[in-house]
């Protein structure tokens, strides 16, 4: 129902089979290829390929623990940022490895914006400065009078707009939990990435609010690739065109949502999503 | 009946501890009354608002003040916070954002044992780098000792304050786009400056009563404040002098500052107060 609504239906998306044997979808943003990372000596992601599809939710699933919140942070270099923090492999962005030496890992954030599993709103700032952070802090000099038109936008993007429009000068942190975590969707939509990243961004949340952030990605795909990071299947079955099943540290199946959840081809993924383990 | 062996004693010891532990802290808060109160009976009847205005006058001549010892240790306490902020600032911020954490810790030993180093002994370190060559004692070499017992104090409290903000925040920030040191500068130093300025205030308050490393350094001035690179007087060193004077004129008026002075750090630490107070709300 939810993709007739959006006049789309995965089910007639070509699905191209890739030489390994590997589905991938077709318009294809971000290309991982044998991706590791580790904590310190401990593996954490072992040897994942796989293609993102554009303009499209790419859902990651699996038990606690599988890697799926290090495989996302591996795609904006924010899990280098973590103590022992180490990646091999590449991941291509419009066919250019963003773990090249010579790409410098804040250009990378600026196109694959990242949302996290705690609203992270900066206390200090209000709504506004929340909103505006991403480009008051990477310029030197930036008129409000420029920020204030990309603050509305975003914050329309993010369907918080009408609950804020009267106090964006309050503390970003005086807004309600569901409210926060808009709030950064906001913020990240600001500095216009290509790519938004979701690590778990509606398990905090109460489920009034997480129906709205789900509306929102349905609404944000038409403008930007979204990956969600959930141990939530329904959550993956509702919002995403592709699923992806993780299972330590290995990706053990990668097709269109309908198919993991209707016709899983490995035993692993059918035991999970029926609730056998994990 | 068994169970209520040793019960009793058990109890009796309890109460002799807790009497014990209170006795203790009776202590703490009496001898601060004490000193307050002694300072405030001695010192009140002296201060006036010629002693505030007025220079010091020479011994056996009515009247005279300590205008320009108070202002000699605004002048220092100016001079020290105006060296050690940049360098303990961004020490704190190097601490807590930058080193690894072996340099970290390392780091922090050296400033914990810079901080425990004896007043006296910077004192004499000022004096061998700066008075020495200078052929002469200076407000400045008195500002860079006090400088370097303020040092330390704001760097660990300043990284101890920016340690205190959530790691979500730096990554928020760095996923954003945000580089290293914008990050730093425009969102975790905000989200600290109430601990900060705390730290500030409070080394503040610690050096404003220093004297020991004066007496190497500032010296101490009978003609008023000249210059930076003149010797320069200052509140401590006035009691130390006058307290020690037989002329009893001169005593009373190093009641009078030594009462200025202990209510002047107590005003720094209630601001502290409430500065920090206000973050808890």
């Amino acid at each position: 129902m939810i993709n007739n609504m959006l006049g789309h239906d995965i089910k007639t998306e070509a699905v191209h089979k890739k030489s390994n044997g590997m589905l991938h979808p077709p318009r294809c943003i971000l290309t991982v290829e044998k991706l590791n990372a580790w904590y310190g000596n401990r593996m954490v992601i072992q040897d994942i390929s796989m293609d993102i599809g554009a303009q499209r939710i790419t859902a990651l699933i699996g038990p606690s623990g599988c890697g799926k919140s290090t495989f996302i942070r591996c795609l904006n270099r924010m899990h280098e940022v973590s103590e022992g923090g180490r990646v091999t492999g590449r991941v291509l962005m419009d066919g250019q490895d963003i773990y090249a030496p010579q790409v410098d890992p804040v250009a990378v954030r600026r196109r694959v914006g990242m949302v996290f599993q705690k609203a992270s709103v900066f206390p200090t700032m209000s709504i506004f400065g929340n909103v505006a952070s991403g480009i008051s802090l990477t310029r030197f000099w930036s008129r409000s009078g420029d920020l204030k038109d990309i603050v509305e936008h975003s914050l329309r993007k993010a369907a918080l707009w009408e609950e804020v429009k009267d106090k964006l000068d309050q503390p970003g942190a005086s807004l309600s939990g569901g409210q926060q975590q808009r709030l950064c969707i906001a913020r990240a939509i600001a500095i216009e990435p290509e790519i938004i990243l979701m690590d778990e961004p509606c398990s905090a949340l109460d489920p009034i609010s997480t129906l709205r952030i789900e509306e929102l990605m349905l609404d944000l795909k038409k403008y930007y690739t979204v990956v969600i990071v959930t141990h939530n299947m329904q959550q993956a079955a509702r919002v995403s065109d592709w699923t992806g099943f993780l299972l330590l540290g290995q990706l053990i199946e990668y097709s269109p949502t309908k198919e993991v959840f209707t016709v899983p081809k490995d035993k692993r993924t059918e035991d999970y999503i029926t609730g056998r383990f994990g | 009946m068994k169970i209520y062996d040793g019960y009793i004693a058990r109890r009796q010891l309890s109460r002799v501890m807790l009497v014990l532990c209170g006795c203790a802290t009776g202590i703490v808060i009496i001898v601060l009354v004490l000193i307050l109160g002694y300072t405030l009976v001695n010192g009140i009847s002296y201060l006036s608002l010629d002693f505030i205005t007025q220079p010091a006058k020479p011994v056996g001549e009515a009247g005279g003040g300590m205008r320009d010892d108070i202002y000699g240790t605004f002048i220092l306490v100016g001079l020290a916070s105006v060296i050690a902020l940049p360098v303990g600032l961004m020490a704190g911020i190097f601490l807590a954002e930058f080193a690894g954490p072996k340099a970290a810790a390392a780091i922090r030993f050296a400033a914990d044992i810079l901080a425990g180093v004896p007043s006296i002994i910077v004192g004499v370190f000022a004096y061998a780098i700066l008075v020495r060559p200078m052929h002469t004692y200076s407000a400045l070499s008195a500002g860079v000792a006090l400088a370097i017992i303020m040092i330390p104090v704001v760097a660990r409290t300043a990284e101890e304050s920016l340690r205190l903000v959530p790691n979500s925040q730096r990554e928020a920030a760095l996923a954003l786009g945000i580089s290293r040191w914008r990050m730093t500068l425009g969102v975790i130093v905000p989200g600290a400056v109430t601990g900060i300025v705390t730290g500030v205030m409070l080394a503040v308050a610690r050096i404003a009563g220093e004297t020991a490393p004066l007496i190497f350094t500032a010296l101490g001035s009978a003609f008023g404040v000249q210059g930076l690179a003149e010797p320069i007087g200052a509140l401590p060193l006035q009691i130390y002098r006058y307290a020690l004077s037989p002329y009893s004129d001169w005593q009373k008026q190093a009641w009078a500052a030594a009462f200025l002075l202990v209510f002047l750090v107590l005003g720094i630490n209630i601001i502290v107060r409430l500065v920090s107070g206000r973050k808890n709300m």
